[in-house]
């Protein structure tokens, strides 16, 4: 398994890769920001929509056991699954149930964390991905690399590449609306067969019972209505009282997300098919998955289980837009990622991902839900200190400059040394390489320091006075 | 007017790379009417170990620099993350320490990063101050994010004669710089702050100034390791009259 640095360092020698980035992450950034200056104080939007997570979450089996009751009386099941295998063994067991040979899929990251994908194959079932970035992903063989926009790796003219390599009837037109149509053309047939419709939920709502949807392809609709059973995989945190709420929460969502005020479809189901209903599902499952949450809050995290999913912390992000969303190594990149994958994964394999982060704050400037994300960043710091995961190189630097910065006297004479080695070894004005610091000196120059240190130079100023 | 006394913290950044700006810093709040005190106990804030998750080693630093300052009615800094470390982190560090709580907080509340300090709380311009430059201005993520510090460097630089602006395209984005993460993650680091330069360069600007040296360095290093001519300096020179002086890495 390759480092994180390695993956970095990749990501980062890939010129059509930062291009695909950089078109898609600053188009969002342009569009949300449009979006929120047009927003009749998002501030305050902002304010409401952390308080709605924070009631539920601080209420969160309360709210659950409501929507379970609501559900229920709505014809759905409702499963508990505590872990990931879990989670995928009651997916597993109903599509075997239900006889199910092929399963249509609308996009979903707690899918991609439970290992859905992979359980689907490994129980023989076939998958079709109905997202198109998803599509994409799947017809690539790849992991997603963004929450919203799961093939942002890849520019338009990789993705034509990708289409007549593998669709039967593709595209001729280089333009984006044919090779949607090529795309839909080879979708359609495989989602209209499907025996099992897989979804996630954005929000469930509490009090009808009801889960909701938001896409702009209408995929989800396509393959979760025709199969006869739809399976709603959704983390527990999901969950908000009512639909008032999630409507508050659908318009920070959107706009946070790609900056249009709405969705092309948002769609709210309620159980399965009714009698006298024309269409809809004969069986509606919700599997209701922790896979860690219960034990996040305990572990003060709890306001990292606001988050809604928009990405604008990735998109926002300076270390994203330079390395995408694979080098990160988990199921989530970007900030909210870097929270969430060692509390997922581990913090041994992880700690690289709260490192990698300047603190720079952008992330938590434009949090919908005003997740304190650089404040989690750093508790994950302190951890991996405490447990000494943190290299030894910086144990031993950070160390001996805290014991010598202890005792201002022999501080001063310290630096007062080096500053003087610095500044014998530097030629008009810049040094170019520097033992030591090697990371710096690799890319950039440092300024020869003066002869003094300013405490030297103002001691001998306040003598002279 | 009562004169201010204030306590200048020096950062060590200031202190070991660019005395001149510390220097600057004294001249500045003179002119502004305040008595200044470099106390002597000051070494490192302990943003290093704060932000590589050394706690041990972060609370230490605190108290010895909370005890160096808390004499004095109020505290300034030339540094909008040192400031932000002392006004908005050390509360958090002492969250459940009942004898250093109290000490924290009262020193968190009269430390000032010094252009908010000469700007809103004195009301000070500068005055008979003259740069003939075009400059352009980075927003540091600390100052600007933790403490709000945006308008009152260009509220001052505005009173510098002859000084002309040219906007930053995205003066609000992070540089790379990121304390320890420049050097832990020196590639990625490397890649941001290549494409701040060449935002930098495409000002057409003589002069990049910001408010924390680090970032400063960060940037001013790149932008002499690619051959670029914009010279870069703290603001705080300009304000106190010292934009005639070498710029950083022109010492010596």
């Amino acid at each position: 398994m390759s480092s994180f640095k390695e993956r970095a360092d990749a990501a980062l020698a890939d010129p059509i890769l930062k291009i695909a980035v950089e078109r898609t992450a600053g188009t969002a950034e342009a569009k949300r920001a449009v979006a929120v200056d047009a927003f009749p104080d998002f501030e305050a939007a902002r304010d409401r929509a952390a308080a709605i997570k924070d009631h539920v979450v601080a209420h969160l089996g309360a709210y659950l056991e409501q929507f379970e009751a609501n559900a229920v009386a709505a014809g759905a099941c409702v499963h508990w699954a505590s872990t990931a295998d879990e989670a995928c063994r009651i997916v597993i067991d109903i599509c075997k149930a239900a006889g199910a040979k092929s399963v249509a899929r609308s996009k979903s990251m707690l899918g991609e964390e439970i290992g859905l994908p992979h359980a689907l194959a490994e129980a023989g079932i076939g998958r079709v991905e109905t997202d198109l970035a998803e599509h994409i992903i799947q017809l690539a063989d790849e992991r997603p690399s963004h929450i919203i926009w799961p093939a942002m790796h890849k520019t338009r003219e990789q993705v034509s590449a990708l289409f007549k390599a593998k669709h039967r009837s593709p595209h001729e037109e280089e333009t984006i609306a044919a090779m949607a149509e090529s795309a839909r053309r080879e979708l359609r047939t495989q989602m209209l067969g499907a025996d099992v419709g897989i979804s996630g939920a954005n929000f469930l709502i509490a009090d009808t019972g009801a889960i909701c949807t938001v896409t702009n392809e209408g995929n989800a609709e396509l393959s979760l209505v025709p199969p006869r059973v739809h399976i709603v995989t959704a983390g527990i945190e999901k969950i908000v009282p009512s639909m008032p709420h999630a409507i508050h929460m659908l318009r920070m969502l959107a706009r946070s997300a790609t900056g249009a005020a709405l969705t092309q479809y948002t769609t709210f189901y309620t159980g399965p098919k009714r009698a006298g209903d024309r269409d809809g599902p004969e069986e509606m499952h919700i599997v209701l998955v922790d896979n860690g949450r219960t034990k996040m809050r305990a572990e003060g995290l709890t306001e990292m289980l606001r988050c809604i999913r928009c990405g604008a912390c990735m998109n926002h992000c300076v270390v994203f837009r330079q390395i995408g969303g694979h080098a990160y190594g988990g199921t989530y990149p970007g900030p909210m990622g870097s929270v969430l994958t060692p509390a997922l994964d581990g913090l041994k394999q992880s700690r690289d991902l709260p490192n990698a982060c300047t603190l720079n704050g952008k992330c938590q400037e434009v949090c919908p839900v005003r997740i304190p994300l650089p404040t989690l960043l750093r508790g994950w710091r302190e951890k991996s200190w405490r447990e000494g995961l943190e290299p030894t190189s910086m144990r031993w630097g950070l160390g001996l400059w805290a014991w010598v910065a202890r005792r201002p006297a022999l501080y001063r004479l310290g630096t007062g040394m080096a500053v003087r080695a610095m500044h014998m070894l530097g030629r008009k004005g810049w040094i170019s390489t520097l033992p030591l610091a090697g990371g710096w000196t690799r890319y950039r120059d440092i300024p020869r320091p003066a002869a003094q240190t300013f405490m030297a130079q103002y001691k001998k100023e306040e003598r002279r006075k | 007017m009562r004169t201010r006394r204030v306590a200048l913290f020096v950062t060590c950044l200031v202190d070991l790379m660019r005395p001149r700006i510390g220097f600057a810093a004294i001249r500045a709040l003179e002119a502004a009417g305040c008595e200044v005190v470099v106390p002597e106990g000051q070494t490192c804030c302990g943003q290093p170990a704060l932000n590589s998750g050394d706690r041990d080693h972060a609370v230490a630093l605190a108290q010895q620099t909370i005890a160096a300052l808390e004499p004095y009615e109020a505290v300034v800094v030339p540094s909008g993350s040192c400031a932000g470390t002392i006004r908005c982190h050390y509360p958090e560090l002492f969250e459940h320490d009942a004898a250093w709580l109290p000490r924290a907080q009262a020193v968190a509340g009269r430390t000032f990063e010094i252009m908010a300090w000469l700007d809103e709380v004195c009301g000070w311009k500068p005055e008979g101050v003259r740069v003939d430059a075009k400059a352009t201005y980075h927003d540091s993520c600390s100052g600007l994010r933790e403490l709000g510090i945006k308008a009152q460097p260009r509220r001052l630089l505005k009173n510098v004669e002859g000084l002309s602006f040219a906007p930053l395209a995205g003066e609000e984005t992070c540089c790379g710089f990121g304390g320890t993460f420049c050097v832990k993650y020196p590639a990625i680091s490397n890649a941001i702050v290549g494409e701040k330069a060449d935002a930098i360069d495409a000002t057409g600007a003589d002069l990049l100034l910001a408010g924390d040296l680090g970032c400063l360095m960060n940037m001013a290093g790149k932008l002499n390791r690619k051959g670029s001519k914009v010279r870069a300096y703290h603001a705080i020179e300009l304000i106190a009259g010292m934009g005639d002086g070498p710029a950083i890495g022109e010492e010596g």
